[in-house]
Formats: structure tokens, C-alpha cells, sequence
């Protein structure tokens, strides 16, 4: 090859890439947005998932927002959870919020075997799209409807619908961002605190159903319904439970977790992540209510 | 010429097992349950006590507001109860229960079958008689009749036209009342020219009713300004907008109503009913409803009580069938399907269809194979494969620049699909969000105007 | 009586599916395959039946093994790929290149993408560009028609372009089929591609079965023509006959089944022209200026990389738009 043209593709590349330079150079200066370095800082310690679960349009959006907010506790990552946001308040020179670590919680027992189907759904597989048509496939109006919707929202891969156990929340990869509650059409999940840490296991109760009908109407509907007896909330010693609307709601707040409320129920509608204690009085516990109360327990996890 | 819409359009088997059953009177039954919300709007405000008797054709709820229909009993009796329902849908609804006792009828209504031709009422009281009669569009969408009359300030309406098209499959009712009352539907146009006084009607009726045509043809001559049109058969010609661009050529923009290029949709069983109140007296009471479908051993046409129960014109039509997978309420294209039938007959049940088991289940679900089949039959000049994928990724802002708001519903991309794909289900979804969405940016805007 | 059906509306449904379009597509294929037996004999027997079968049998693997899905192959679409690909070899082809051919159409162009209506450029196309890039020789060395065997001899379109390299005006170009020859078959080419009149037939049946539409045919062939006329009528010396352009090298066979694949064209009849007059265009300038002497198979995959902007920015006629 002549040298003349190798020289010279040299000579104009060069030249190009040090006027192109000098172009950006100027254009990069000329249209700088000032942003707070410390964005990038908190940045740099969040998970980088971009999942939203916080509420911000990725990691990027809450460092803004944590950068910006005078307040940690009601804003921060779900994923990374208090270590993350120990870490992000140091930087920010801010308290870090206390918040409690809270677990995704599907309030209904309904699953796709054991629901009393009155109906045969055949529509496109969406929560959203039942709901706006119809009440659901059983008699039951609030129940979950078993299409998924919950799961399909979990970028977290923590949400299982079972054919005979219904929706599983697997705890450990739950990170609580509310995803699931938000797409759920039924507002069957709620996300609660995980509860105290009792050997390795953290104990929480809650009312497993959210049947607002009166108690004749959800017991013909389905067998696990709460009724809105009142039962568990007279045996409460912490006033945590209300009935409201014909069911009950354990308020996180004030249980304690005891499960003396447990055995209270007569449909089984309260469940816990733990056994239920031995009724106090000596009286003989009926060999079917021990026997099925942890395997219940264990559908939760 | 036959006429027809421009965009798109579907062909399904007619299926119109009905249509040579003449309209009979299904017996009162022993006990109505007349829900409050029959119509589009505000339910009606119950206005008689439990253990209340009524008459046929007495008042027993009045209207909720301006859009709202009032509700008149069916039958004559004593109120049992005023509560809660459980609807073909599942939810619950408010309903009178009313416990029939004889047949007695309220004296102002003239229950003579003589042709009443001399119209007394001016446009405005006619207007007011149909809003007292508790008239709503009878086609199936029932949209209150008053409200569509009162054509409002600034816009002119210039024709009126009559939805005698009934471009369900199977559906009948419609046909049948061409066919057995004309006269009085011609009466009920007239009357409705009137009321917006103008003096051009179209009556749009698809050629697969050339009975119908031929009647209605005929007797139109001695009513100036009235003409019927036939049309080509095709699906959805008995949307509002289709029928207009069908029978005048014209368009409703995106957004728009009818009276925006100056027409008046009613169907011909509104047009029936409005002759019944204005000449008559006569609430809206009774309704024609036709029972078909494959399984069923009688496809009939009846005269049915509103409150009467589906079960019961299902047993007037041969019995609920042992094949029966699905009752739907309506036509098969934009029918909704029930979930028990011990729900009343209402305003708008234009059909009750039965569907065999092998009919009742949709086909397996495939992947899209962007065959474009969707978008050539939609009657709006809409995307469906688009429309359904931005609403199944939540996109909003692009599904409303994709007009998400103007599809009409009427399925024909889910009819016309190879790979069975739920198009309009998620359509439908996406429309309801972005109405929500629209909704709630302008209620923020007028919030914002009145602060300032 | 049992539970009752709910779903939302509509409850009736066309009767139309995947497998009528397929299976109606493989019907209209059959007067071409027809032809390129009556013509090539056994070796197209032999190039069809190695391309389908691979092509169907690679897709069940990857469903069953690779995606653990459940495998779609009766759906057809697995079939018209490979009987497309097959009608764009020559039927001397070796079969191990054949497997090679429908390995990259199937595995590489389609099941990658996420099989079925997912994929970018046409499995078959892509996967004959892929061989003749990768093989040119044996690609591109066409049995006769009826001759015997081993006698191979160059496309019409070849002969043409060679011709025109060493200054030869056309009507001195020796061999040039006539276009009885073209329009019948009795050409050097790909299997497929040489009975104009046995594809034709083919649109036919796709038109009245209602499987495609007129407009990507017609925009292709129209656009070759007016292209072709354009360039006869300046020079006509240089510059072959439309007829001659219509009839050769695959231009039925591309612009009738090749771009008209539902996947990889575009969704409104405007963008249905725009591809068809891409389509049309590049393959007269790749004919009349490029390299390849024929340009079919490149000009429909540059337009179904083309084909997602031209959804983007091609809105079919709304309702109520003046």
C-alpha cells in the first residue's frame, strides 16, 4: 500500500477526533446538569435492581428522594433492607427510619381445588380482568380469584399460587415492596410486620379471610370464612382484634402473638406462623384441632 | 343499493333459530324481583314500603338524578321486601321484591290494541313522558331515552335514525317485533321525530330480514320522512357509529357523540316502547325477549314481565337443557355471560342464549403470529394486537395515543383471531384504566380551576 | 346441569386458527412442489423431505428438551418453513448442508426469539441466506431441468449478469430461456422458484382462503415492474425485460410466500405497501447493480428488520378521521 494514503487516513482521523473532542468538550459543559454528589454515593449502595419496589422509578429515582427527603423513615429500599439504609443514612448525615421488616400476607384460604366453585371461569388469566366482570368463581365475593396477578407483579419471584394450598408467600425472598398487594383487584394481600424472631422463626397472626358478608352467607361459601363472630376479639387480652363489616382484623401493632385467639375460632379462619398453644383450661383438646393446626401453620410459610 | 359501514367488520353464522317464532305473552309469575339499576347512570331511589300493594305500572322507585331511569312494577301485589341481590355477575344489587296477587293494571294506562294516531303532546312533553315512563334504550346498552332526546344547546340534531339491525347472531326479538308490530313502531319513529322535531328518519335493517324490509317498506309510505334503509349484512352494524356511517355517511369523531354530526340513535324496541308511553300511558313494563340457542328444544320469542326470573323463560323455551355449559345474557358477541340464572329479566335483556358445553369453552390460547387479521376487522381503524399488549404491560399514555377509548367493544378481534387470543379482554381492562386515568385528570383540573 | 361458563364477551368465536393458515399455506405450496418434482425429480424429493423433516424435528428437540415446553409442531408453521427453505435450494444440494440450513432457521432464527410469532426475519430466508454465504458453491450450482444427471448450468438471472460483465448487449447473451420456459418452469433454479405460473396458482388459493391480502404481492411485483420498465425503456441493450425480472430468480415465490409471512411483515395495509415497495425496489437494485444476480432473499430480510418502524409510524385508517 502507498504510504501517502495511509499517512493521510492518519492525518484526517486524527484531526476529526480532536475536533469531535473539543465539539463534546464544549456541548458536555454547555448543557451540565448540577446534580448532588451524594445521589451518586447512595446510589452506589443500593441494589441496583431497578425493581420499584420502593416506590421510585428504579434506584436511581429513590437516591433523589432519599437525597431530598428530610425524613428516612417512611421512604427507603425494600431490598436492601436496614443494613442498606444504616449505610445511605450515614452518608445523608440523617437518622435512618426503624422501619419494621414487613412479610406480604394473602388473606384468604381459597385455592384452586379446595374453593366451592360455583361458577367455571374462561376468560383471559388476569385477577384484573375477572374482577371488572364478575365477583369471582365461588360465592364468595372477596376472595382471592387464583389467577395470578400477585405472582405475575413479584419481580421477586417470592409469590406461588398452589392448585391446593393457594397463594404462598416464601418470606425469605419477600422484601415486602408491595407490588403483589397493589396488582391484587380483591385487596386480599397485606403486607404486615414479620413479627417477633422466636427460635428462628418469627411469629405472627393474622385473620386469613376478608369476607365482609354476614356469617351464614361466607360460611355457605366457603368453610374457612370468618363469620365476624367475635369470638377471638373477647379472648384478646391486648384489644388487637376488631370485627368490622362481619370480619375480624388482628391490628399488628398491638398482638403480641400469642394464639390464644387460635383456638378461639370455630372455622379455622385465623392462622398463625406458629402452632397454637395448649388450651389453658385442662380440658381435653380435641385430637383433629392439634393435629391440624400446625400442618395450617405450615401452609403459611 | 344496500349500504354499510366503512372500517372493517366481521361475518359470524347467523344462527337466528327464532326468527320465524311469533311473540308470545310468557305467564306472570308467582313473584317479581325488580332490581333498582336496570339502566346506565344513578339506580333509582326506591319510593313504595315493604307491604306496599301495587298496581301494574305504579311507581315503585324514581330516578337517582338526570341520568337514571324511574322504575315502575311489573305486576300487581304487595311489596315483600326492598334488599340486596345477588346479579348474573355476582354482585349485589338492590331489588323490590314484589309477591303477585291477580292482574290488576293502573287505570290511566289504555290497554287497548287500537292504533292511537293523533300525537297531542308537544315535543317537550313527550320528552317529559318518556323520562316519567321510565324509558331506556332497549337494544341492550339501556341508556336513558330522555337524555338522548334532549338534544343540548349549540348542537342540531338532523335525523333520527331507528336500529332495527340486530346484528347478533341468534338475537330475534327485534325482527319479531318488525314483523308482528310495525305500525306501531312507525308511530313510536313519528313520535320521536317530534320530540326532536325534525323531519328525517332512517330505520337501518340488515338484508338477512328481508320480511322485515319488505313490512316496514310498505307501511313507511304513509309516514313522510321516514325511510327505511337495508343494509349489508355485517358485524357491528348495530353500533351507534357504524349505523350512522352506514345509513347517512357520516362519522362520528373520536370522542364525540352522535348528535355531534347531527343524529339520534334509537332501536326499534325503544321506539315500540316510546309509542306505548306517549299513546298509551303505558311504563316500560314488559319487555320482548327472545330465548334461543343450539341446546335449547324451543327458541321462542316472548312478552316477558321485567322481574320475571331467566329460569323461568328458559322453562317456557323447553327446559334448561342437560348440554347447557353457558347462559348468557344478550347476544353471543357483547352478551354477558351469567353465573346462575334465578336473576330477573330487565330492561335491557334483549336475549337470553344458551350455549352447548362444546360451544361454552374458548379454543386454546397460541402465541400472536402478527397475521394483522385483528386490525383488518376492526370497525374503529384500531391496533387490537397492540391495543391488548400495552394494556397486559400497563402502558396507558401509549395505549390512549393508540385511541385505546374509542373501541366499542363489539369483539370481533377476538372473533377473527387464529391463535384465540383474549384481544378484547385485555382491551377492555386497558379502557377502564385509562378512563380512570382521564377521569381523574380532569376532576384534578377542575379542582385546580375553581381554587384559582 | 353443571357449573356454569363465565367469561367476558365475545362468546363465539371465527373457526380461524394457526393450523388453518399453516396447513392452508402448505396447500398453496403444493402446486409448486409439483412443479419442482416434475421437473427436478427425486433430488427435490429428497431436498423437500431432509428440509421439512429437520426443520419440524428441531423445533420438537428445542420445545422438548431445551425450552420444556409444550412442543407446537402441529401447528404447521415448523412445515412451512421447511418446505420454503427447501424451495429455495437446488436439488442437488448435500443433505448434511440441508440439516445445516434448517438448524439456523429453526434453531437460530425462530426458537431463539421465542418461537412462534417472535421472530425478526423470516426463518427460511434467513436460513438460505445463510447457506449461500456459507456455501456458495454448492449453492449456487443449479441442476437443469430434465437434463441428465451431474449437468448443472447458471439461473437465467445468472446467465444475464455474467453476460452484461463481459459487454455483451442482451439480445447477443446466448441461452436465454423463453418465457414460455420462465412462466412453465423449465428453468435452472432453486426448486421452488421456477414454475412462475405453479406459484401463481398458489396466491390464488392463499387470496380466496382469505390467508393473505393482495397488497404485499401486488407492491412487490408492482414496484419490480415499473422499476424494470423504466430501466428497459432508457436501454433497453443493458437492461432485461419486466417480464423477464417477474418471471426469474424468485420473485414469485418471494414476494407471494416469502413476504407475505405474517410475522415478519407489517400490521396495517399502508405498511403492507411501504414493505412491498421496499422489498421491490431493493431487489431491482440489487439485480441491476449489485453483486448477486438475484436480490429477493436479501431485499425481504433488510425489510423485515425494516418492518417494526414501519408498524411504528403506519396507523391503519381510524374511524372518523377525515
Amino acid at each position: 500500500m502507498d504510504l501517502n494514503s495511509v499517512l493521510i487516513t492518519i492525518a484526517v482521523l486524527a484531526v476529526l477526533g480532536c475536533a469531535l473532542a473539543v465539539i463534546l468538550y464544549f456541548v458536555s459543559q454547555k448543557f451540565k446538569v448540577y446534580e448532588d454528589p451524594k445521589i451518586a454515593e447512595v446510589e452506589a449502595e443500593l441494589p441496583g435492581a431497578n425493581c420499584g419496589g420502593c416506590g421510585f422509578p428504579g434506584c436511581h429515582g429513590l437516591a433523589e428522594a432519599l437525597a431530598k427527603a428530610d425524613d428516612l423513615s417512611n421512604i427507603g429500599c425494600p431490598v436492601g433492607g436496614a443494613p442498606v439504609m444504616a449505610k445511605i443514612a450515614a452518608i445523608l448525615g440523617k437518622e435512618a427510619g426503624s422501619a419494621e421488616p414487613k412479610v406480604a400476607v394473602a388473606r384468604c384460604s381459597a385455592s384452586c381445588n379446595t374453593r366451592i366453585k360455583i361458577a367455571e371461569y374462561d376468560g383471559a388469566q388476569s385477577c384484573a380482568i375477572a374482577a371488572t366482570h364478575f365477583s369471582a368463581e365461588t360465592g364468595c365475593a372477596f376472595s382471592c380469584l387464583g389467577h395470578g396477578d400477585c405472582v405475575k407483579a413479584c419481580k421477586f419471584d417470592a409469590i406461588q399460587i398452589d392448585p391446593d394450598k393457594g397463594v404462598i408467600v416464601d418470606e425469605e425472598k419477600c422484601v415486602a415492596c408491595g407490588a403483589c398487594a397493589k396488582a391484587c383487584p380483591k385487596n386480599v394481600i397485606e403486607l404486615r410486620p414479620k413479627g417477633r424472631l422466636v427460635q428462628g422463626k418469627n411469629r405472627r397472626v393474622w385473620v386469613n379471610c376478608v369476607n365482609k358478608d354476614k356469617g351464614p352467607v361466607a360460611m355457605k361459601a366457603c368453610k374457612t370464612a370468618c363469620i365476624g363472630c367475635g369470638k377471638c376479639a373477647k379472648v384478646c387480652k391486648f384489644a388487637a382484634i376488631t370485627v368490622e363489616n362481619n370480619v375480624a382484623y388482628i391490628d399488628p401493632a398491638k398482638c403480641k402473638a400469642c394464639g390464644l385467639c387460635l383456638n378461639e375460632c370455630p372455622t379455622h379462619a385465623i392462622q398463625a406462623t406458629f402452632p397454637a398453644p395448649p388450651k389453658p383450661k385442662p380440658a381435653p383438646v380435641p385430637a383433629d384441632a392439634t393435629s391440624e393446626k400446625p400442618s395450617q401453620a405450615a401452609k403459611a410459610e | 343499493m344496500l349500504k354499510t359501514f366503512k372500517i372493517g367488520g366481521i361475518h359470524p353464522d347467523e344462527n337466528k333459530l327464532s326468527a320465524a317464532s311469533p311473540i308470545q305473552v310468557l305467564p306472570v309469575p308467582a313473584e317479581v324481583k325488580i332490581p333498582l339499576a336496570q339502566h346506565i347512570g344513578a339506580p333509582a331511589q326506591p319510593c313504595v314500603e315493604v307491604g306496599a300493594k301495587v298496581k301494574v305500572g305504579t311507581l315503585i322507585a324514581k330516578a337517582g338524578g338526570f341520568v337514571s331511569a324511574n322504575v315502575h312494577s311489573s305486576v300487581s301485589g304487595t311489596v315483600k321486601k326492598i334488599e340486596e341481590f345477588v346479579d348474573a355477575n355476582g354482585m349485589k344489587k338492590m331489588a323490590i321484591v314484589i309477591t303477585v296477587e291477580g292482574d290488576e293494571w293502573e287505570e290511566s294506562i289504555d290497554r287497548s290494541t287500537d292504533i292511537v294516531r293523533d300525537i297531542k303532546l308537544e315535543p317537550k312533553e313527550i320528552i317529559a313522558k318518556v323520562s316519567e315512563m321510565g324509558l331506556v334504550g332497549m337494544g341492550g346498552a339501556t341508556f336513558p331515552t330522555h337524555v338522548k332526546l334532549a338534544v343540548p344547546d349549540g348542537q342540531k340534531c338532523e335525523a333520527l335514525v331507528i336500529n332495527g339491525v340486530e346484528c347478533e347472531p341468534y338475537l330475534t326479538s327485534d325482527h319479531r317485533a318488525m314483523l308482528e308490530r310495525p305500525e306501531e313502531i312507525l308511530m313510536g319513529v313519528k313520535i320521536l321525530m317530534k320530540a326532536l322535531q325534525i323531519d328525517k328518519a332512517y330505520i337501518g335493517i340488515e338484508n338477512n330480514k328481508p320480511d322485515a324490509i319488505a313490512k316496514l317498506t310498505e307501511l313507511a309510505k304513509n309516514y313522510p320522512g321516514v325511510t327505511v334503509q337495508p343494509l349489508k349484512l355485517k358485524y357491528p352494524q348495530g353500533g351507534e357509529k357504524q349505523l350512522i356511517d352506514a345509513c347517512m355517511d357520516r362519522q362520528v369523531p373520536s370522542g364525540k357523540l352522535p348528535i355531534n354530526v347531527g343524529a339520534v340513535v334509537q332501536n326499534v324496541g325503544t321506539a315500540l316502547a316510546v309509542y306505548e308511553a306517549v299513546q298509551k300511558n303505558k311504563p316500560l313494563i314488559e319487555r320482548i325477549v327472545c330465548v334461543t340457542g343450539k341446546p335449547l328444544a324451543k327458541p321462542s320469542n316472548f312478552l316477558v314481565r321485567i322481574g320475571t326470573p331467566v329460569s323461568a323463560c328458559i322453562e317456557a323455551a323447553g327446559g334448561m337443557p342437560e348440554d347447557c355449559g353457558k347462559v348468557i345474557g344478550g347476544g353471543p358477541m357483547m352478551g354477558r355471560a351469567m353465573m346462575h340464572t334465578d336473576v330477573p329479566v330487565i330492561k335491557g335483556t334483549s336475549g337470553i342464549l344458551l350455549m352447548n358445553k362444546k360451544e361454552s369453552k374458548r379454543p386454546e390460547i397460541a402465541n400472536c403470529i402478527r397475521c394483522a387479521k385483528c386490525v383488518n376487522v376492526c370497525p374503529m381503524g384500531l391496533e387490537p394486537y397492540l391495543l391488548s399488549k400495552l394494556s397486559a404491560k400497563e402502558m396507558w399514555d401509549e395505549a390512549q395515543e393508540h385511541n385505546i377509548m374509542d373501541c366499542i367493544e363489539c369483539g370481533s378481534c377476538n372473533f377473527t383471531c387464529p391463535s384465540n387470543r383474549p384481544l378484547l379482554d385485555y382491551v377492555r381492562l386497558g379502557k377502564g384504566k385509562v378512563g380512570a386515568i382521564l377521569r381523574a385528570k380532569a376532576a384534578a383540573a377542575k379542582a385546580a380551576a375553581e381554587k384559582k | 346441569m353443571d357449573k356454569l361458563t363465565i367469561a367476558p364477551s365475545p362468546h363465539v368465536h371465527g373457526h380461524d386458527s394457526v393450523k388453518r393458515n399453516m396447513y392452508g399455506v402448505l396447500i398453496a405450496l403444493a402446486p409448486a412442489l409439483a412443479a419442482s418434482l416434475w421437473f427436478f425429480g427425486l433430488g427435490a424429493l429428497t431436498v423437500i423431505l431432509t428440509s421439512v423433516i429437520s426443520c419440524v424435528l428441531f423445533e420438537f428437540l428445542i420445545q422438548k428438551f431445551l425450552l420444556k415446553v409444550k412442543p407446537t409442531i402441529t401447528d404447521g408453521s415448523a412445515a412451512v418453513t421447511g418446505l420454503i427453505l427447501a424451495f429455495n435450494l437446488p436439488s442437488n444440494l448435500p443433505i448434511w448442508i440441508i440439516v445445516i440450513g434448517a438448524l439456523f432457521a429453526i434453531g437460530v432464527c425462530k426458537m431463539t426469539f421465542g418461537g412462534l410469532g417472535q421472530n425478526i426475519v423470516n426463518p427460511a430466508i434467513a436460513g438460505r441466506v445463510f447457506l449461500l454465504v456459507s456455501f456458495p458453491a454448492q449453492m449456487t450450482s443449479w441442476p437443469t431441468p430434465g437434463a441428465v444427471d451431474g449437468m448443472t448450468g447458471a439461473t437465467p438471472l445468472g446467465l444475464l449478469k455474467e453476460g452484461l460483465h463481459t459487454g455483451k448487449s442482451i439480445s447477443e447473451i446466448a441461452n436465454l430461456p423463453t418465457s414460455t420456459d420462465m412462466l412453465m418452469g423449465n428453468i435452472g433454479g432453486s426448486l421452488g422458484e421456477v414454475s412462475a405460473i405453479a406459484l401463481l396458482i398458489g396466491l390464488v388459493i392463499m387470496l380466496a382462503m382469505r390467508i393473505i391480502t393482495w397488497h404485499i404481492p401486488v407492491a412487490v411485483l408492482g414496484t419490480m415492474a415499473a422499476f424494470a420498465a423504466i430501466a428497459w425503456g432508457i436501454d433497453p441493450a443493458t437492461n432485461a425485460d419486466p417480464l423477464f425480472h417477474l418471471l426469474t430468480g424468485g420473485a414469485m415465490l418471494g414476494a407471494i410466500f416469502m413476504a407475505t409471512d405474517y410475522v415478519t411483515s407489517p400490521m396495517t395495509k399502508n405498511g403492507m405497501l411501504i414493505y412491498g415497495f421496499g422489498i421491490g425496489l431493493l431487489t431491482m437494485l440489487i439485480r441491476c447493480y449489485g453483486a448477486y444476480p438475484e436480490g429477493m432473499s436479501f431485499a425481504i430480510l433488510i425489510m423485515n428488520i425494516v418492518t417494526p418502524l414501519i408498524n411504528k409510524y403506519t396507523q391503519p385508517k381510524r374511524f372518523g378521521v377525515k
